[in-house]
């Protein structure tokens, strides 16, 4: 011996248990499951026990000691596990449950159940086997040393034959782990696990915890468990490593404007927080996304434990978001829950077997501060965190809404730590001023992306959201009436600027029209004087030409009007070539 | 299969007492219940009711006890006169046995 110091593991193929485990419980060996009743321990060890025939096709052994055989093969019908089938080839159940009119007449032992256990095993060739209520079975032998005695020889049995063994004991003592009377029996397995079945803040929840995993290792940490429709189911370690696929693909928000504050939106595959005061229509930009989402033909999840779905719908149609269509193709789901009616845990669970059956790519939880106020604080980061990473492995984007109350609004949502699980958290709140309550929006944190700094308004109306600048003034942020005001200043002030520009401009080409036509007018009397002046020029030249004549007439008048036509032949011509 | 039927002589016509002893081989308690049954019911009768006792070995038949819903060893089913009693352990309570039988001593 001393060769084998890792066991080799059994599957257990009960969600979660088998990541907690690394790889499950030791094979061949025994694993002890105690609790008090109603935790779960019946039901967990026949999981392991119906998984394994169905699954791994290991048939098995059931022996009941505290219930009925044919009562737990009724219950498990409910988990939707076809024992009947299975009991004809794979599973074998013993009653050995003693009943009342059984009369003790003196010591006995467990020598010919486990002769008769052997022939049955080799028969059905079984790999795993259940002894489901151990403690009735020592209340029974009434002697602490014949108990001893007696787990000793179960014990015993269990290493020869080779089966992989889980024992289910009830304990009734308030620190279970601790209780004298399986002391012995833990000493004896391999593999102790903890039930824990308790209220939390009103809320009954279910716990796990490996106390002893003999020659492996197991997260000794508590873990939240679940009983659901499919039977057991442990939130385990999701977050195995935060190395998850880092995605650079953006995703809208649905606001067109936010998207651009967000440098393009949120990436896909993260988580984002929208954080607020009631009605600062968180919702509606969660809607926003989910309607987005779905016209990107990503099916959506849209789980709200606010509100029914109906209801979600109708409101968000009034800003224009259209979820009825989305709801109509399927695209879209919607799952409303209030709250209280189960465990933070049961509910991401559900959230987790619908995203799976859905297949879907975005979800939104609204809001998830309804899961984390049924649960203490440590407690629900614990969920969170496992829960989210759940979602980054599966690269589903996430847009959670956290109501915040009171005005201390950054305080209380780092209460939990939720907001630093996220990835992008934006912030709604309200800003009164002048009379009017106006709603700003603050990307607090986002990671891994440029993001705007400013303070935004954002708008709600019938054809959407927006967002809007904000005008700042002494150090205030102004919005509603008095960022209109403000505009409507500044328009003002450009309308009359623009007006003043106007009739300058209109003064000025007056003027330039007026010099204009005045340069006309002198233009044309500068032209006439110009013509005056050729035509004196030209007067002058005509004159000279005009007097020779004249003399020349004269001349000849007086000669004597003998050539009165004027070029009589008594003169020779003046001009001579 | 080992059987072991100890039919007494009958005296009267007293319907036998009939039991069967599921025992695990030579187990301590399986052997104190057989010297038990003797002790109980010496010559195989019981004050001139006649006592039928089979006794199985379940190491030699393991599926016979699951067959008879027989959990743990030494069980006595009294078979006859009905109903069916079961006594789990070594029979060393004696009083107790007897009751559970239907036999006064």
């Amino acid at each position: 011996m001393g060769v084998k110091k890792v066991p080799d593991r059994l599957q257990t193929f009960v969600p979660g248990l088998d990541a907690l485990t690394d790889g499950g419980l030791p094979r061949g060996r025994t694993t002890l499951i105690v609790g008090g009743p109603g935790c779960g321990k019946t039901i967990l060890a026949l999981q392991v026990l119906v998984e394994g025939a169905r699954r791994a096709r290991e048939p098995g052994i059931f022996v009941a000691f505290e219930e009925r055989a044919r009562e737990i093969v009724k219950d498990a019908g409910a988990f939707g596990w076809d024992l009947p089938r299975l009991q004809k080839d794979r599973l074998f159940f013993l009653d050995a449950h003693l009943d009342s009119s059984t009369v003790h007449g003196g010591a006995f032992d467990l020598a010919g159940l486990l002769a008769s256990l052997s022939a049955k095993a080799r028969q059905l060739g079984a790999r795993r086997i259940v002894f489901d209520g151990i403690d009735m079975l020592l209340t029974q032998l009434d002697d602490p040393a014949a108990e001893r005695l007696e787990l000793q020889r179960l014990h015993q049995w269990l290493y020869e034959s080779g089966l992989s063994g889980i024992i289910t004991a009830k304990t009734e003592q308030v620190d279970p782990a601790h209780s004298p009377r399986y002391g012995f029996l833990q000493y004896l397995a391999d593999c102790v696990v903890l039930l824990q079945h308790r209220l939390v803040n009103t809320v009954a929840s279910r716990h796990l915890q490996i106390l002893k995993y003999r020659g492996g290792k197991a997260s000794c940490n508590e873990f939240p468990m679940v009983l659901s429709a499919r039977g057991v189911e442990v939130a385990g370690i999701a977050a195995d490593s935060l190395d998850h696929e880092v995605s650079t693909e953006r995703v809208s928000s649905g606001v067109p404007d936010l998207d651009a504050m967000l440098d393009g939106g949120y990436f896909r595959g993260t988580s984002i927080l929208i954080s607020g005061a009631p009605g600062t229509a968180r919702s509606t930009l969660a809607g926003a996304f989910a309607d987005a989402a779905c016209r990107r033909r990503e099916n959506t999840l849209f789980v709200s434990f606010d509100e029914g779905s109906a209801q979600i719908v109708r409101n968000l149609s009034s800003v224009g978001i259209r979820l009825d269509r989305h709801l109509k193709s399927g695209r879209l789901r919607m799952h409303s829950a209030p709250a209280r009616a189960r465990t933070a845990e049961e509910h991401l669970l559900q959230i987790r077997s619908l995203l799976e059956s859905h297949r879907s790519r975005c979800l939104v939880i609204d809001p998830l501060s309804a899961l984390t106020s049924i649960v203490g604080e440590a407690e629900a980061r614990g969920n969170l965190e496992r829960f989210i990473a759940l979602q980054r492995n599966l690269n589903i984007t996430t847009v959670t809404t956290s109501l915040l109350e009171g005005f201390d609004a950054l305080r209380e949502s780092t209460s939990a730590g939720v907001s630093t699980l996220m990835d992008t958290w934006i912030h709604l709140s309200y800003v009164i001023q002048g009379g009017e309550r106006n709603r700003a929006l603050t990307i607090i944190k986002s990671r891994g992306m440029g993001h705007s700094n400013q303070v935004r308004e954002l708008l709600l109306a019938r054809r959407g959201l927006s967002l809007t600048d904000v005008y700042t003034a002494g150090g205030n942020v102004l919005m509603g009436t008095l960022r209109w005001e403000r505009e409507e200043q500044e328009r003002a002030a450009r309308l009359q600027e623009g007006r003043a520009f106007e009739e300058r401009q209109r003064v000025t080409g007056d003027s330039v029209a007026d010099l204009s036509s005045r340069m006309e007018a002198l233009r044309r009397e500068r032209d006439e004087r110009e013509r005056d002046l050729k035509r004196m020029k030209a007067a002058r030249t005509g004159d000279v030409g005009t007097g020779a004549t004249r003399i020349g007439e004269i001349g000849r008048m007086r000669r004597g009007r003998a050539n009165p036509k004027g070029t009589g032949p008594a003169r020779p011509p003046r001009r001579k070539p | 299969m080992k059987h072991e039927r100890t039919r007494s002589p009958a005296r009267g016509s007293r319907e036998p007492l009939s039991l069967r002893l599921y025992v695990a081989g030579e187990a301590p308690n399986s052997a104190t219940a057989i010297r038990n049954l003797g002790i109980l019911f010496p010559g195989g009768e019981t004050s001139g009711q006649p006592v039928e006792i089979e006794i199985v070995d379940l190491l030699k038949e393991p599926l016979r006890g699951l067959a008879d819903g027989v959990v743990l060893s030494p069980t006595l089913v009294r078979l006859a006169p009905p109903p069916v009693r079961r006594v789990v352990g070594n029979l060393s309570n004696h009083g107790a046995v007897l009751l559970a039988l239907g036999v006064v001593p």
